[in-house]
């Protein structure tokens, strides 16, 4: 456990490099979700007396959005899927096989630093995004929301960086993944709501969006935090955000066990 | 008499046979990349019809007509990408590695070389999707632009590629100050997004103001398509629009001789 922490401050030390990008790539990110934010307002302007988008009244379905940027603040991979991808097409994860550390907790060690740093710097821009949007800004009914809240993150992170590394080891088959982590980013990127909350969608596409792990990425978090899942529905949704990041664990070290065998260290 | 006349058009001719060959040696890579674009394409007009499910009208445009905003958005930032945006985030990579020094040294205008050296042929083909989904909502809508609207429609499509390349052009000139510029440049990818949104939907105020007059984010794709759509009430935005096509362009010319003239090569 102790070289991992060793790994962790190493990369707190070589993220702390890229503040400035970081800082930068906060605050660009939010001129997307401003438009976003304009274009749901003139939507609820148009509605006569104040009337709802499925039971998001104005205020929910900024906030909505509000919460996603955090979570995907706390939770997205930034570069490790491409630093993944290339250490194996470069044969740099050859030093790994031979010494007892473990290339994945390796990787995954240095992805919570990225995130620490990452969440740290994003705070200025967001923090002052979401102070200016206060009014619109709901907050976790109780305690307890929040600590379910927390909980459904922290599987959310450990969702998303199983299915970024499963897209990286592609790495050991196909010599150009970036194609690749473009395609399942942009499914990722309607499925786990970023774009907008599953439950605007007809039911039975919700209903079948629901059936695969990307909701579990943002959409239920942020559900969690909004009140909008509660009692033996949110019990049900952590157990099966849990299921999946238990599958996707075992998946992922059935895939680096296939790719391990597969590879041959081509420069390394 | 001087021969630039016809030495720049052979020249960018000479590029355009280098960039197809190049191309060509990937061909999957080539065909992935387009499906990358279209996912990400059919995934806003998604969007916007997710939202148009709930309403009727967004700040007084119907749903076709925003898709053809969609659209024309889409073809702008296609034809950009075709021809300047590998070109622009590469600048800060020709000053990295002193590449710069050497394009100095040949006997063309710099600008002219740097601007169009690769070509990406891939985004031809997603400008084409493009204008068909224009030619869909055209449809859809019942409209048959005449010719001096679809005159109007191109040129004050130019005008909008335009800026997105003096805007961008002026960011990669950053590179001379910082090796980080790369950033940067991607940046300015987010601001892309804004021009997608209907400028009915941008309530009066800095906000507004900004991304009219200092980066007209708002009229870029808005102004062709009203115009396209013949709801292009006042001539003021295409003027501000091809005025600042103008000013933009001679603003990152001035930068990038600024630029030049302090430069000192990166090797020294």
């Amino acid at each position: 456990m102790g070289k991992y922490l060793h790994v962790f401050l190493i990369g707190i030390q070589n993220t702390l490099v890229y503040r400035v990008n970081f800082l930068f790539r906060a605050a660009a990110g939010l001129i997307p979700l401003s438009g976003t934010l304009y274009l749901w307002k003139a939507v609820y302007a148009g509605k006569t007396d104040g009337a709802d988008v499925a039971g998001y009244a104005l205020s929910q379905m900024i906030s909505y959005y509000l919460i996603v940027t955090l979570v995907d603040a706390f939770t997205a991979v930034a570069e490790d899927d491409w630093q993944i991808a290339a250490d194996i097409k470069d044969g740099h994860i050859s030093q790994f096989l031979v010494r007892p550390i473990s290339y994945l907790a390796y990787r995954f060690s240095l992805y919570l630093s990225g995130r620490a740093i990452y969440t740290v710097v994003a705070l200025i821009p967001v923090g002052l995004f979401l102070f200016f949007l206060r009014e619109h800004l709901s907050l976790p009914a109780s305690p307890f929301t929040f600590f379910a809240f927390t909980l459904s993150v922290v599987l959310a992170g450990l969702l998303q960086f199983i299915i970024a590394c499963m897209m990286a080891l592609l790495a050991f088959w196909v010599l150009d993944v970036s194609t690749f982590i473009f395609i399942q980013f942009a499914f990722e990127y309607i499925a786990s709501g970023h774009l907008f909350p599953l439950d605007i969608l007809p039911r039975w596409l919700e209903q079948i969006i629901l059936l695969t792990p990307y909701p579990y990425l943002l959409y239920f978090p942020v559900a969690v935090w909004l009140g909008r899942v509660e009692g033996d529905d949110l019990t049900r949704g952590l157990l099966i955000q849990g299921a999946w990041v238990v599958v996707g664990y075992l998946l992922l070290q059935w895939i680096w066990g296939r790719g391990i065998r597969r590879y041959s260290a081509v420069g390394g | 008499m001087p021969s630039w006349w016809r030495r720049y058009p052979a020249l960018f001719v000479a590029l355009w046979r280098y960039s197809i060959t190049r191309e060509m040696q990937f061909k999957t890579n080539f065909i992935l990349w387009i499906i990358v674009e279209g996912l990400w394409f059919a995934l806003q007009i998604g969007f916007m019809s997710v939202v148009y499910s709930h309403t009727e009208a967004i700040a007084g445009w119907s749903r076709w007509q925003v898709i053809l905003l969609v659209g024309c958005s889409h073809f702008i930032q296609q034809i950009f990408t075709a021809f300047f945006l590998t070109n622009l985030s590469d600048i800060s990579e020709h000053i990295r590695t002193g590449r710069l020094d050497f394009m100095l040294l040949l006997p063309v205008n710099t600008r002219f070389l740097i601007s169009f050296r690769k070509v990406d042929l891939g985004a031809f083909i997603n400008a084409a999707s493009a204008v068909g989904v224009i030619i869909w909502a055209l449809r859809n809508l019942g409209h048959v632009p005449r010719p001096t609207e679809i005159l109007g429609f191109l040129l004050l499509s130019g005008a909008g590629l335009a800026i997105h390349y003096s805007l961008m052009f002026l960011l990669a000139s950053v590179a001379f100050f910082t090796v980080r510029a790369q950033g940067i440049v991607w940046g300015y990818y987010n601001l892309f997004n804004l021009a997608r949104i209907p400028e009915g939907a941008f309530p009066p105020g800095i906000y507004r103001r900004v991304f009219t007059f200092v980066l007209p984010m708002i009229l870029v794709s808005n102004v062709p398509s009203q115009v396209l759509l013949g709801t292009l009430h006042s001539p003021f935005n295409a003027f501000v629009l091809t005025a600042l096509s103008l000013v933009t362009f001679l603003i990152s010319e001035a930068v990038w001789r600024f630029c030049l003239r302090r430069y000192s090569s990166a090797s020294a």
